[in-house]
């Protein structure tokens, strides 16, 4: 059954990510993405991660996914005008890279990891009952990764001043 | 144990923002596919994070953040752009060429 959710929710994520970079609307292309960035949500639910899935919904496909439709909007690029994708031999590029790039991932991906810093299996579920879905994450981050926590905030501040003074027009 | 098949749907999900990175000329859209696969990448700390602990899950987070600054910044470097050069397509771009 889990696997069944997984596999559905995995080819609709692939299916909707290729028609993102394929569509000539960037609206169209903005919306293909959210669906497959809950898409994504889904598989973080299956893969015993509901924090992290509710942070996909919140932050990405609501915060992120909005801005870029706000700015698609404001530069009113919502009509499909003639087509950006590059000529054939810009696509063939693209294609023999993904290709080769697929092959490389392809390969890595029956790589375990060594038996000695593997958990139990079904140990992050086990986790989760424990110390609930939040508390797995934040017993983390709020010790061994305190001041990476602290450095993120000053990140962000700079990335929202930064914002006001490139997108402003006179300051 | 779905570590195999998640690394697998995430090289897909990789190689598609790679793809629409270099296919695409409008700069929003290049945009969305660097998200992509940065999107790409979170998947695959979440499924090693379920046989390794939770400091990938912890990671993941740390990604969203600089993702949601890099979109803030990178969407305002955009606007500036636009208003100078009534454009996005990023050939016309070439401030920056020796």
């Amino acid at each position: 059954m889990t696997e069944l959710v997984f596999w559905v929710f995995a080819g609709l994520a692939i299916v909707s990510a290729f028609l993102c970079v394929t569509r000539r609307s960037p609206v169209a292309a903005a919306l293909w993405l959210i669906l497959t960035l809950f898409c994504l949500a889904a598989l973080y639910v299956v893969l015993d991660a509901q924090f992290i899935a509710a942070l996909q919904v919140l932050v990405y496909a609501g915060a992120i996914m909005v801005l870029f439709l706000f700015v698609i909007m404001l530069l009113n690029l919502g009509r499909a005008g003639p087509s950006d994708l590059r000529g054939w031999s810009g696509r063939l590029t693209a294609l023999g890279l993904g290709a080769v790039l697929v092959a490389e991932l392809w390969a890595v991906r029956t790589v375990l990891p060594a038996e000695h810093v593997r958990l139990p299996a079904g140990a992050m579920a086990r986790l989760a009952e424990t110390q609930g879905a939040v508390g797995v994450i934040t017993q983390s981050l709020f010790r061994e990764y305190l001041i990476s926590f602290e450095v993120t905030s000053m990140l962000l501040l700079a990335a929202i001043v930064g914002a006001v003074v490139l997108a402003k027009r006179k300051l | 144990m779905l570590l195999g098949p998640a690394l697998a749907v995430s090289a897909m999900l990789f190689s598609i923002g790679v793809g629409g990175v270099l296919l695409r000329r409008n700069a929003i859209v290049i945009f969305m596919s660097v998200e992509l696969m940065l999107n790409a990448v979170n998947l695959t700390f979440v499924a090693l994070a379920q046989q390794l602990g939770p400091q990938g899950q912890v990671i993941v987070f740390f990604v969203m953040a600089v993702a949601a600054a890099e979109a803030a910044v990178g969407l305002a470097i955009m606007l500036a752009i636009y208003r100078h050069r009534e454009t996005l397509d990023i050939d016309e771009f070439s401030l920056l060429r020796g």
